[in-house]
Formats: structure tokens, sequence, C-alpha cells
């Protein structure tokens, strides 16, 4: 599919102006980029979160596209019956599409960890759905707590930073890759910064048959207490330091690196990510001086693994 | 509140977010080179385009964020305290 931004220019958008999202919240942005890879009648399943509450506070909405709106831990299970419940209608004849998409819609804490099992479930029956994670790092809707997609040494409401703790320690969860081994047709990284990468791959997931995953990056100013006007420079920093790479799978089986970070020579140095935000300024203090060095060789040791498995080294 | 117990997805069905500014983007449209970046970033949805590419801000619904100002390749907008540009105090 080539994309043009004159001919992106026609389609309207699919979440209207006036939601209550944050200044510089990430997630509209990428939600409206979704908009934009659309290919016909579409439902929309979203699971609680930021998105959700933000924008259909009752009894008003901004969505302009058909949505449905379900309990934190089981949009998938939901977006898998949509599906089932269009197929039977085409089945007897009272459907009046050849096809509807549908997407499920879920934050970082609604699929790493709570919604994580119905995920599972619906990729293992192999429904023809897509599912979105906007993925900023921890419960912001609730006030700032821990997820699954917490990066080590973010301070958060449940993993405080101080004399004891440099925020959370352990590892983020690589839902991408559980999500591939499923083996399902389509897995990708996005990032609203590259858009036309972007709407490119949601348009191959949306084309694939059967369950295609995508995990978008969505900065979080608030949470992150970082400028609102920084979060898509956040979202190309993400990239270009390692935090966030962009790849596809196929079939669970062949990873391919996408052109963003394909193209970069070497990973930009994380300091340069951390210092825009405030949950890790307790890093720069001497005392956490060895444990920021540790999280930055992680992440250069995982970019080495997926280059590998990329087929590039 | 609307009539029925749904309401339309229509703009603004969920109220006006202008008041949550405290700086206003403002566009130099001389050196704008017309390049769409601003509206493609623009989380509101709040930037209007014409044919020709010229964008125009909605401050009935801008939360002053200044992606659209931090994004552009040009950095022909500016913000602008949102009584310096409307004079009120």
């Amino acid at each position: 599919m080539a994309v043009k931004l004159k001919e992106m220019l026609k389609v309207p958008e699919i979440l209207s102006s006036g939601h209550r999202m944050c200044a510089g919240c990430a997630a509209p942005t990428i939600i409206k980029l979704v908009g934009m890879a659309l290919r016909g009648p579409t439902v929309i399943c979203n699971a609680t979160g930021c998105l959700e509450v933000a924008t259909t506070i009752y009894p008003y909405t901004a969505w302009k596209v058909p949505w449905i709106h379900v309990a934190f831990e089981n949009v998938a299970a939901v977006a898998s019956g949509v599906v089932e419940a269009f197929n039977v209608l085409r089945e007897k004849g009272r459907s009046r599409y050849e096809h509807v998409d549908v997407i499920a819609i879920g934050g970082d804490g609604g699929t790493f960890d709570i919604g994580f099992g119905a995920l599972s479930g619906a990729l293992e029956r192999g429904h023809d759905f897509v599912y979105l994670v906007y993925d900023n790092g921890a419960y912001q809707n609730t006030g700032i707590q821990r997820s699954g997609a917490t990066l080590p040494g973010q301070e958060t409401t449940t993993s405080w930073a101080g004399k004891v703790e440099p925020g959370k320690r352990e590892r983020k969860k690589p839902l991408a890759e559980i999500v591939a081994a499923h083996r399902i047709p389509y897995v990708a990284t996005v990032s609203p910064y590259y858009w036309r990468d972007f709407i490119q791959k949601f348009r191959k997931a949306l084309e694939v048959e059967g369950p295609a995953f995508i995990h978008a990056f969505s900065p979080c100013p608030r949470g992150w207490r970082s400028d609102t006007s920084k979060s898509i420079e956040l979202s190309k920093l993400a990239v270009e330091t390692g935090i966030h790479p962009l790849y596809e799978v196929i079939d669970g089986k062949e990873y391919i690196m996408s052109g963003p970070s394909k193209r970069l020579k070497e990973l930009k140095p994380l300091d340069e990510y951390l210092k825009l935000q405030g949950q890790f300024k307790h890093l720069f203090t001497p005392q956490w001086e060895d444990f920021r060095k540790q999280v930055q060789e992680q992440i250069i040791e995982d970019w080495h693994l997926l280059r590998k498995k990329c087929g590039l080294e | 509140m609307p009539k029925s117990p749904y309401s339309v997805p229509v703009v603004g069905s969920t109220g006006k977010t202008g008041s949550w500014r405290t700086f206003d983007p403002v566009i130099d449209y001389d050196s704008c080179s017309r390049c769409r970046t601003c509206w493609l970033y623009c989380p509101e949805a709040s930037i209007d385009l014409e044919e020709d590419g010229t964008p125009h801000i909605d401050y009935d619904y801008c939360k002053g964020c200044g992606i659209c100002a931090q994004v552009c390749p040009k950095k022909c907008i500016e913000m602008v305290r949102t009584t310096e540009r409307t004079g009120a105090k």
C-alpha cells in the first residue's frame, strides 16, 4: 500500500476533536494513524484504560466508528465474539457487508497483565482480528502504577525511587515476542513518529487472514513527567535508543527488521531518552549510576539478540 | 445533555477543550512550507487544512500541548501566552 499524505487528507479522522485525553498524549495520534489505515467497515472494541475513559464520558462519545467498551480483562474475548457474530450473520445472509474489520484496543496494563489470558486465548482460537496495544509504560489512568510494560529504572507510584530502590528493577515483558510465539500470521511493533511505517504495518495487519498484533509505543507526558511537546520526539528516540525497536514477525518464525531500525548504524546512548523524563531523574544521581549502566547494557544485549533473529548479524 | 440516551459522535460532542491552554500555537504563514507535518501529529485533530495544505488551528479544541511547534521542520509555529494572543486579562 503506497502511502501519500495528499490522499490521506481525504480520510476523515475516527476520533473527533474535543475528547478529554491529556494535552500531549500520543494515543490520539496513534488512533488517528489507525484511522488512515482502515479499508472499510470497522468495529472497535476498547478495553478499559485512558483511551476509553477519556473519549467516552457517558453519555457522550468522540468515536466516529462503531465502538464497544468492555471490562479491563476481556477485550480480546469480546473482539473474537464480534468477529464470530458477523460470520454467523453473513452465513445467514443478514449482513450488509462482505467483510467487517474488527480491532481490539488495549493499554499496556490491560494487555501485558490483566487481559493477557483473554488475548492468548483469542490468538490460540485464531479469530480474524487485529489487536492494538498502546504502551505507555504503566497504569497511567488509575494513577501511574507499575505494569508489566514498565521499564527498569522507571519510577511509578508502586515502585518508588529513593535511597533503597531505583524504581522498578525487573525487565520489561517482551510481549511482541510472546505473542509471536503463538505462531499467529502477523506481529509488528510501531511508533507514531514513523507514520508511514505505522500505516503500512497496520494495513498489512488488517489484510492478513487470522489474528494480528500491533505493539505501539505511546509517550505519556503526565506519567513520565516529560514536556507535553516532546511526545513525538520521545517516540522517535525510543526507536533510536533501542528501547522500542521496530520489527515484524511473520507466522511467528520470520523476524524482519523494519526500515527505521534497520537504518540505524548504532544505537544512541540511552541517556538521551532518559534525560527528557522526570521519572528517570533519580538514575542520574551517583548512587544509581551503576544501575543506569546495567539498563543500558541490557538494552544493547537485547538489540543484538533481535538483530541475530532478523539475520542481520 | 442530549435528549436521547446516546450522543452523536460529532466534533466537540464531549465539550470544548480550548480552555485547557496556557500557550497558543501561532503559525507564521510566510515561512510555512505547507508540509502538513503539524496536521499529521496533532493529537487533537484541531488543525484543519485547506486544499493546498495551509494549516489553520482550531482554538476551540487546541489544548496547547506544543507538539505542532516541536515537529515543525521550518520551526515557524511559535507558542505564545494565551493572554498575549487574545489581549484578554
